[in-house]
């Protein structure tokens, strides 16, 4: 079994008042990232990281197809997202719309671009949201997620104490 | 995350451009208001307004030297919005770690049948 070298962390900078900008390099070819990025198999398998279980991951990877993850963290709190694809060149780029249903109105538009140099890939991710808002709320959503279970666990102690 | 709705917090003092901008040539160390006038090519009543709104959150510090006011940045105010986007740079981390497992098992899925799948 081969080690996992972890290639370093992702890096989030606001490059404006309504963008979060994500990079991550991988030591893997672009197209295994694309793959893994476009795959709901495989997308099953990382996209929650470690905040629960993916229960549904759909894509129809062609312009105008829509994709839908939802989202199932520890102590049942349900979390979807889904969105319109706009451009695919594949291995290359991904722009799609992505909406998180607990605030369906701050649709975002992610740009996804996959550079690979000497095998290894750089990803970035774009998102562009229509207001400060709308931005602000989605680096708040995924803190959310994490209260909500730290909500749940609490709840399930209060309860066992009765 | 629960955030003032005034304009006395970290976060939206920074949300002015303007005021990120004063951040930023404070960066690099300490200033008179007049060097600020100068390099941001605003006028002083404008300066010293948005200057006012950064000392309130704390984050720009004043003292007096001779005739002149000088302004120095305090990092520490920024902690706040540091750890906001922190947090959310974490779950992409985790996302992104997992990933890394998916490609090493793709990479050798492809060692092994010479990538004839594709």
């Amino acid at each position: 079994m081969m080690a996992v070298t972890s290639s370093g962390s992702a890096v989030v900078t606001l490059p404006s008042d309504t963008q979060i900008l994500i990079t991550r390099e991988f030591n893997a070819p672009r197209r295994l990232v694309y793959k893994a990025w476009t795959t709901p198999e495989l997308i099953k398998r990382w996209w929650s990281g470690e905040q629960g279980e993916v229960t549904l991951a759909d894509v129809d990877l062609r312009v105008g197809g829509m994709w839908r993850y939802v989202m199932v963290a520890e102590g049942g709190f349900e979390v979807g997202f889904h969105g319109e694809y706009r451009e695919i060149v594949p291995n290359e780029r991904i722009i799609c719309t992505e909406v998180y249903e607990g605030m369906p109105k701050g649709e975002a538009v992610n740009t996804h671009t996959f550079t690979e140099t000497d095998g290894r890939t750089t990803l970035t991710v774009l998102v562009q949201h229509t207001s400060q808002e709308h931005r602000d709320a989605h680096i708040n959503s995924g803190m959310e997620v994490g209260m909500q279970e730290a909500y749940d666990r609490l709840e399930q102690v209060a309860v066992s104490l009765r | 995350m629960a955030r003032a709705a005034t304009t006395t917090d970290a976060f939206n003092a920074v949300a002015e451009p303007r005021r990120r901008q004063i951040l930023d040539v404070l960066a690099g160390g300490e200033r008179p208001v007049n060097d600020l006038v100068m390099l941001l090519g605003l006028a002083q009543p404008l300066v010293s307004k948005h200057l006012r709104v950064l000392r309130e959150v704390g984050l720009v510090e004043v003292r007096d030297d001779g005739r002149q006011r000088m302004y120095r940045l305090n990092g520490h105010a920024l902690k706040p919005i540091h750890d906001w986007v922190k947090n959310y740079e974490r779950s992409w981390s985790q996302r992104f770690d997992q990933l890394d497992v998916v490609l090493e098992e793709l990479k050798e899925m492809e060692d092994g049948n010479d990538g004839s799948d594709e």
